[in-house]
């Protein structure tokens, strides 16, 4: 079956044929929001949302008629045009279509469509929303470039757009310098990793002379041993950089600075896992480097136990859900790090994540939405009876987070903790052990997210609003709770439908699944333990958070390591003291040899001539008799010249 | 008589006319030392002639002589224009033409 991942695939017919609209809809629905400008008030929002959806059904009908091919006949192609053609280099603008990409598809398009439902109603007060929703196609459209791509070209091309998108979404709001700020530490972040991302497809050119994906795998046997570890790492970085891995991570949580449903859709459910999927998409690689696969699966452990510890500290509701999400994402990049047995439990679990975490973004949204905007949850407390809609959706996702037993986390979780206990030695005690202690702490921080949020007395009647405006939790509109029920499904049955489906689906993407053997742990335990180490976190939280009262205020004699964890385990810090500040400083030095060294050497040229010019001036005096002494002078000057070379 | 007292007359008649061209003011005079510098000059070409032995320096001389009497002809005109718009027939007013 994995031959299918090298060969020249067929020209796409059928409903496949059509693949092109699945990303010019977005596209086009971008572009008439961005140029209709305030006529589009009444109606871009609809506009946004009706693009998309059509995109998920074009989507839908070829997925339909993908299942029922043979599982070799699943990888299509459809070349649209050359895009560019220089020399040896030709890049065609060509979309592949195969389980792999489909199965993205339906993610971004299917819960694309849900948020922006949702944003009709929670941005409905915001005088901006045509340019967010011009955005957030644009974000769609350019999502849909990175996964349907059949190059790396077309990858990069997606990525940035990616890049750009989460660019202008996160700083939304124009008029908040620390959205701002986010949004460019989002960009600089991203670009550390395309720079990555960037040197790995040169390498991969410089080798192979091609970046067709077909080509690109089938010849990459032919690539010398010492190049293919460099490009699965630097492939790695641009993974870390858009999916917040370590040590790439501190942007993502600053990222919520942007409008909730932005939170939800890019750095919950698309673009957070453009890194998951680069890995899987370049499974032949990685297939080829030990070296590459570990280091991937060492950045997701590292990762996703950074990501549990800081969660626990916060006390911002979007933050928790922030560092939740990297800390899962972390999951994600260990499954696929472990190769043949994990792949498709990586996309597995991005799949799942999807669905619980864009719910819980739209549900902290909805708490958002009901206290004025209020993020700080030792404000909220007792919400459950005022919102009962938020409270079954956003529990159902937070069961499903913290990997309840058939629901749709526990599936995934489970699975990729059970592949990497299947590890040989070492590997499978850290990977594993580490893997489990986070769903511990996951269990913990998510469980106190829920207690101080919906449940316990009601501390927003203590306090004044942020914005001076009384509190009144209440339900929001139907906009906004219809997609959180229709994800609260997917976070109840997803996993339990994916679990036995998807590996086989994805097969001809990522090769067959290796069901993992051996390993250091016992398969029977496994299950088991994580689900108790998973309790031992809730029952912590309960102990810690919903038998005392929550203080209002936060406290400030903490452990050192809460205050650790409150500081982002100081790496906003460390990328302070060690590269922002050098860069400064590089930079500093750099003008300064710029405006004294190279500008003063053009500037100094030139007013040397200017003033030369202005003394020669002066000889210039209009006096006839004084033009014409020179001119003797001259004549003098010649013919004694003329006489000295014919006397001398 | 040697052809060489010629040419010394010519130099002396030459530099008599640079000088005058370059201490006197009056437009007129330094017109007047032009026409000086030009004999002095003819002159010396018809001197040349005679030694070499052919016309050459005397058709010369004939050139020098027709542009000679065109350029007074313009050259009074300019004066005589300049005078007449600023009562003034000192060279060293006539500056305009400065840096």
């Amino acid at each position: 079956m994995t031959v299918l991942l090298a060969q020249a695939a067929p020209q796409a017919t059928g409903a496949a044929s059509l693949a092109w609209l699945l990303i010019a809809l977005p596209a086009a629905g971008a572009l008439v929001l961005f140029l209709a400008g305030r006529r589009a008030d009444g109606w871009g929002h609809w506009l946004g949302v009706a693009t998309v959806l059509a995109s998920f059904a074009v989507g839908v009908s070829i997925f339909v008629e993908t299942l029922g091919l043979a599982a070799d006949d699943r990888l299509r192609e459809q070349s649209l045009w050359s895009w560019m053609s220089s020399g040896a280099l030709s890049v065609d603008f060509g979309i592949r279509l195969d389980p792999l990409s489909l199965t993205f598809v339906l993610l971004i398009t299917g819960v694309g469509t849900l948020i922006h439902l949702y944003s009709v109603g929670y941005m409905s007060h915001d005088p901006n929303r045509r340019r967010f929703f011009a955005q957030l196609n644009l974000f769609v459209a350019a999502m849909l470039v990175l996964v349907l791509g059949n190059n790396f070209v077309m990858l990069y091309l997606g990525w940035e757009g990616v890049g750009l998108a989460s660019y202008l979404l996160i700083g939304f709001f124009q008029d908040r310098p620390s959205a701002a700020t986010a949004a460019k530490k989002a960009f600089i972040m991203n670009r550390v990793g395309d720079v990555g991302l960037a040197i790995a497809i040169f390498l991969l050119w410089l080798e192979l002379g091609t970046l067709q994906y077909t080509e690109v795998f089938a010849r990459i046997g032919e690539v010398p041993g010492g190049t293919v570890p460099a490009i699965t790492l630097l492939l790695l970085l641009g993974a870390c950089g858009k999916s917040g891995q370590f040590p790439l991570q501190s942007w993502l949580p600053d990222a919520m600075e942007g409008p909730t449903p932005v939170s939800a859709l890019i750095h919950a459910a698309t673009m957070v896992t453009a890194g998951v999927y680069l890995i899987a998409r370049s499974s032949p690689i990685y297939d080829l480097s030990e070296t590459g696969r570990l280091v991937v699966s060492l950045i997701g452990v590292v990762t996703l136990m950074i990501g549990a510890i800081i969660g626990c500290a916060y006390d911002d509701i979007k933050k928790v859900l922030a560092y939740s999400t990297v800390s899962q994402i972390g999951y994600m990049i260990l499954a696929v790090g472990l190769g043949p047995a994990g792949y498709a439990l990586g996309i597995l679990h991005l799949l799942t994540h999807g669905f619980f975490k864009a719910g819980l973004f739209l549900g902290a949204g909805s708490v958002m939405h009901a206290m004025n905007d209020d993020v700080d949850m030792r404000r909220f407390g007792g919400l459950w009876k005022k919102m009962p809609v938020t409270f079954v959706t956003f529990g159902l996702g937070y069961l499903a987070l913290i990997g309840f037993p058939f629901l749709s986390g526990y599936f995934s979780k489970d699975a990729i903790i059970e592949a990497a206990f299947a590890q040989e030695g070492w590997q499978g005690w850290l990977f594993g052990g580490l893997a489990t202690l986070a769903a511990g702490l996951t269990g913990f921080y998510m469980t106190r997210l829920m207690l101080m949020t919906f449940f316990g007395e009601e501390r927003w009647r203590q306090v004044p609003s942020t914005d001076g405006r009384e509190y009144h939790p209440h339900e929001s509109p139907a906009t906004m709770t219809v997609p959180m029920v229709v994800l609260a499904f997917g976070s109840v049955f997803a996993g339990w439908i994916l679990y036995g489906m998807l590996p086989g689906w994805l097969a001809p993407s990522v090769g067959e699944r290796v069901e993992a053997e051996g390993g250091v742990l016992p398969h029977a335990v496994i299950p088991w333990l994580v689900v108790g180490v998973s309790l031992l976190g809730v029952l912590l939280a309960y102990l810690f958070v919903g038998r005392s009262r929550v203080p209002v205020e936060r406290p400030q004699r903490v452990s050192p390591v809460v205050r650790a964890a409150r500081a982002d385990l100081g790496a906003n810090a460390f990328n302070e003291r060690f590269l922002e500040r050098p860069g400064l400083r590089l930079t500093r030095f750099l003008m300064y040899v710029d405006d004294r060294g190279i500008d003063g050497l053009v500037n100094g040229t030139a007013a040397a001539f200017g003033g030369g010019s202005g003394r020669l001036r002066r000889l210039q005096t209009g006096f006839v008799r004084s033009y014409a002494l020179s001119m003797l002078g001259g004549g003098v000057l010649i013919v004694a010249a003329m006489l000295a070379v014919r006397f001398a | 008589m040697t052809p060489e007292y010629y040419l010394l007359l010519s130099a002396l008649l030459f530099a008599i006319g640079a000088v005058g061209v370059l201490v006197r003011r009056n437009a007129v005079v330094v017109f007047m030392c032009i026409e000086l510098m030009l004999n002095a000059v003819n002159l010396s070409l018809v001197t040349f002639s005679r030694i070499h032995g052919d016309l050459n320096g005397q058709v010369m001389a004939l050139f020098v002589m027709v542009v000679a009497a065109c350029e007074v002809v313009v050259g009074l005109a300019i004066i005589t224009a300049i005078f007449r718009t600023r009562q003034s027939s000192s060279v060293d007013d006539a500056n305009l033409l400065k840096y």
